[in-house]
């Protein structure tokens, strides 16, 4: 019981520390020899390109703290402030700037991932639905963070998404208020926005060490969908996954440090270099380029309501998706009728993105209407179907036999 | 045989990253108002080593200076700021020297005007919006210090309406006080035609054609809204070589390791 | 990023030395990287343009009477303008290098033709309060200058440390006389 914990570390002031707090052999354990899938493709990097990004922004997102001011007066001048008169300053801003998007990117690609190669089924529902968790949390401090340099997409955006609460009947426009702290979004919209964005990617670290300790307690899935039978079918994570992520983390950085450099506000929107003005709504009012195919649901239905509800539904049903997949395989290569689908339905995914940059006018509503109905009747309908008449293709015996061709040697 | 895989990955992730931009581009043709063509103009500040010509932005200053500045503020910049198109620490000095700025309260506590120092803000032609619209028949001249990067078209836009300005067509319906130009949105603009062949005289004897002024104007304007653009650019291409030299070395690592695992 | 240890054990011994030095590259570039962004974002601390050039402050001297001193504000700290008396001044010349902790001559400390004028920065050199003295009813300790109620440092009337825990003198700013009456800080 009480005592110290036995440590295999060698270096004598690790081990003194390791057996008081073996966080030493935790290390060890959990990103030393952690036994990880021989067979990751590149897919798998994205997890920690993730990681890498939510660091990234933590950190260039104190250093902007130190110099913005959560203030409707001084907020634009304080973000032109920072660009103009801090030291690195506009470099700062610039990487924290399109972190959100390349957060946005790496996180989608991580999402198509666990969806292409069925890492959501059991075992692994709770890891699944710990990642929708995330997902959601990251888009409510996107959200606010894009509130803050207090542009006029800044401010209608904030106007647009907290009014989305006043959709629901008695109790919505008490919500809205309160979500204010006034009568229109103003500066304890701004005030409280701020104190949020600072607070959210740490309850995100939360979340993420938990989706984490999920991962390492039923092991990652892989592009096969099999489980592994046995040590020849693994690596030690270190050093065999750690420089494949480092390659990974190199090129995105790489795409990263491209559009800070070179294109830092290609993927914003002109409007927001203009001071906020609650007495003018910009022309054409449109969300960040991540929440467009949410925004095309939330507009494909004419009834205010359902909309709002379709638009929360469409991430919702990601958290049910576990049990709406009857199928007896998890990977898609062994899918070939459902594989189609899935494409399918990134193919919806991407019309809805395209359709939620467009006034919601002539075919663009035909086409959101039509995206927003193959995405859910993807999951609702097909998923659960299919699962039972598809017939999968056969498995490997092994992840061993299906790299390299050989049958299990110790069988 | 690894390699493809990354290939693959870059695919998938480009596919991404077209999105937006094929939103932006399906965006040019939306049918909401009969579409206005922006046209493409060449510039010093062009792509991934371009940066502002700095004889030119000198000249735009000028142009600013004498001709925008009397109803636009650009309230982000300093005096100071221009040592960033190649004017030396005295040269700003002289400059700023010529400007009243307001400057503070005087010993009474009354406000009091001053020569302007090279830390003092851009003087402001009107004390704030009110005063503005007041004097401009009700219309805000909107403030320049990131108006490139606030107009969709950017340097090209602001180019293109400063020359854009014409006689209306035939039955084209104007209202009193405004101006017909090609490419604002509905073609009329409660600015009058701002530049005029020769109307000011270049420091350095540069003819002062309405396009050369535009063109200067221009490249100052997108200067006072990215005035980091030449830091970044330069510092963006060391940053993407060391990385990609990173990128080949770690990839190199992973080969040796993974050698003995196929 | 790129790990760089406790791999040797995975390699062909061939291969070992070959990779130990790509590793040794690779994480040398990461640690180079990592670095890199650690500087711009400590840098992003230091003073921003508009702090370096905040402005200079001009002063009129013209009320300030023998014996009066007044306190005016530049880059954040208080500067202490004194119109010394003749007494004031003789004392502050009459001092013995000797005696003084952090030797500079009076003469050194004011501009040339205006003896009677003292610029000071009142922060007190041991640990940044701000001395007594400058208005008229203030204590201004043994030496008829400044005294610091913090813990108790002694200046005289050229603003130099001749008893307590301060270390050197009160610095002179930078300033210079725009005419007989008028000076620039800064």
């Amino acid at each position: 019981m009480a005592g110290l914990h036995k440590s295999e570390v060698t270096n004598p002031v690790l081990n003194w520390i390791d057996q008081r707090l073996p966080i030493v052999t935790m290390l060890q354990k959990e990103y030393g020899v952690f036994p990880t899938p021989r067979n990751f493709n590149y897919f798998w990097n994205f997890g920690a390109l993730a990681m890498v990004t939510l660091m990234g922004m933590i950190v260039t997102g104190i250093f902007l703290a130190m110099n913005y001011q959560p203030n409707a007066n001084l907020a634009f001048d304080s973000v032109q402030h920072i660009m103009r008169d801090v030291e690195y300053g506009w470099l700062i801003r610039y990487v924290h700037q399109n972190g959100a998007s390349m957060f946005f990117i790496v996180t989608y690609i991580h999402i198509y991932r666990g969806l292409y190669y069925g890492s959501y089924k059991a075992p692994r529902e709770l890891l699944w639905i710990l990642g929708v968790v995330i997902l959601l949390l990251m888009m409510a401090t996107a959200f606010m963070g894009y509130v803050l340099p207090w542009g006029q997409m800044s401010y209608w955006g904030a106007t647009v998404i907290t009014n989305l609460f006043s959709a629901f009947p008695v109790v919505g426009k008490y919500i809205v208020t309160l979500l204010w702290g006034g009568f229109s979004v103003d500066q304890p919209t701004l005030n409280r926005f701020f104190a949020l964005h600072y607070l959210l990617p740490f309850v995100l670290v939360g979340v993420i060490f938990l989706h984490i300790a999920a991962l390492h307690i039923v092991g990652s899935n892989n592009p096969l969908g099999i489980d592994p039978k046995g040590p020849q079918d693994t690596l030690p994570f270190h050093p065999y996954y750690t420089v494949k992520d480092s390659v990974g983390i190199c090129v995105f950085l790489m795409v990263w440090a491209a559009f800070v450099f070179f294109a830092p506000n290609f993927l914003g929107d002109p409007n927001n270099f203009i001071e906020a003005n609650p007495l003018q709504t910009p022309a054409d009012i449109v969300p960040e380029w991540y929440f467009l195919p949410y925004y095309a649901i939330l507009r494909s239905v004419p009834n205010k309501l359902l909309g709002v509800c379709l638009m929360f539904g469409s991430l919702l049903v990601l958290l049910v998706l576990p049990w709406l997949d009857t199928s007896r395989v998890r990977s898609c290569r062994f899918r070939p009728t459902y594989k189609w689908l899935l494409w399918l339905w990134v193919l919806s995914f991407i019309v809805l993105g395209v359709c939620g940059a467009h006034k919601p006018e002539g075919v663009w509503v035909v086409l959101s209407r039509l995206a927003t109905l193959y995405y859910f009747a993807h999951f609702l309908v097909i998923t659960p179907i299919l699962g039972k008449l598809e017939r999968p293709l056969p498995l490997p015996e092994s992840i061993t036999q299906a790299v390299t061709g050989r049958p299990l040697e110790n069988h | 045989m690894r390699a493809p895989r990354i290939f693959l990955a870059a695919i998938a992730a480009a596919g991404l990253f077209a999105l937006p931009a094929s939103v932006r581009a399906a965006d040019d043709h939306a049918p909401a108002h009969a579409p206005i063509k922006i046209p493409e103009q060449k510039w010093s500040f062009d792509g991934i080593f371009g940066t502002p010509d700095l004889a030119s932005a000198q000249r735009g200053f000028q142009v600013y200076s004498e001709v925008c500045s009397a109803c636009h503020s650009m309230r982000q910049l300093h005096y100071r700021d221009l040592t960033g198109i190649g004017f030396t620490p005295e040269q700003v000095k002289a400059i700023a020297s010529n400007f009243t700025v307001p400057q503070g309260t005087d010993d009474a506590g009354a406000p009091k005007e001053g020569p302007a120092t090279p830390a003092n803000m851009f003087r402001s032609p009107f004390p704030n919006d009110k005063a503005a619209r007041a004097a401009n028949n009700g219309a805000l001249p909107p403030d320049l210090s990131l108006i490139v990067n606030a107009r969709e078209g950017e340097a090209n836009y602001i180019y293109g309406l400063l020359t854009g300005y014409a006689e209306p067509p035939a039955g084209f319906k104007m209202q009193a006080g405004m101006s017909y130009n090609k490419m604002f949105e509905g073609h009329q603009i409660a600015m009058p035609k701002p530049l005029n062949d020769g109307q000011i005289a270049y420091i350095d004897g540069t003819p002062t054609s309405v396009d050369q002024m535009a063109r200067d104007v221009t490249t100052f304007l997108t200067w006072a809204a990215n005035p980091e653009m030449a830091e970044r650019k330069a510092m963006g291409v060391r940053v993407i070589l060391f990385l990609g030299l990173l990128a080949g070395v770690t990839y190199a690592v992973k080969r040796k390791i993974w050698a003995d695992v196929h | 990023m790129a790990d760089s240890s406790a791999s040797t054990a995975h390699g062909h011994p061939a291969d070992g030395n070959k990779r130990d030095t790509l590793e040794l590259i690779a994480g040398a570039g990461a640690a180079i990287f990592a670095g890199s962004i650690g500087w711009a974002l400590v840098g992003s601390m230091n003073p921003s343009k508009d702090v370096l050039a905040l402005s200079s402050v001009d002063v009129d001297l013209k009320p300030i009477l023998p014996g009066q001193g007044i306190t005016v504000m530049w880059q954040g700290k208080p500067i202490f303008i004194r119109h010394r008396t003749a007494a004031e001044i003789a004392e502050a010349r009459n001092v013995k290098p000797s005696e003084l902790n952090d030797v500079q001559l009076d003469k050194a400390r004011v501009k040339p033709g205006h003896d009677q004028w003292i610029v000071l920065v009142g922060i007190c050199t041991h640990l940044g309060c701000i001395p007594l003295g400058n208005k008229t009813t203030d204590m201004r300790g043994e030496y008829n200058g400044w005294f610091c109620p913090c813990h108790g440092s002694q200046y005289d009337t050229s603003g130099r440390i001749r008893k307590g825990p301060a270390p050197t003198n009160l610095p002179v700013p930078p300033y210079a006389f725009e005419s007989d009456t008028r000076i620039k800080i800064g």
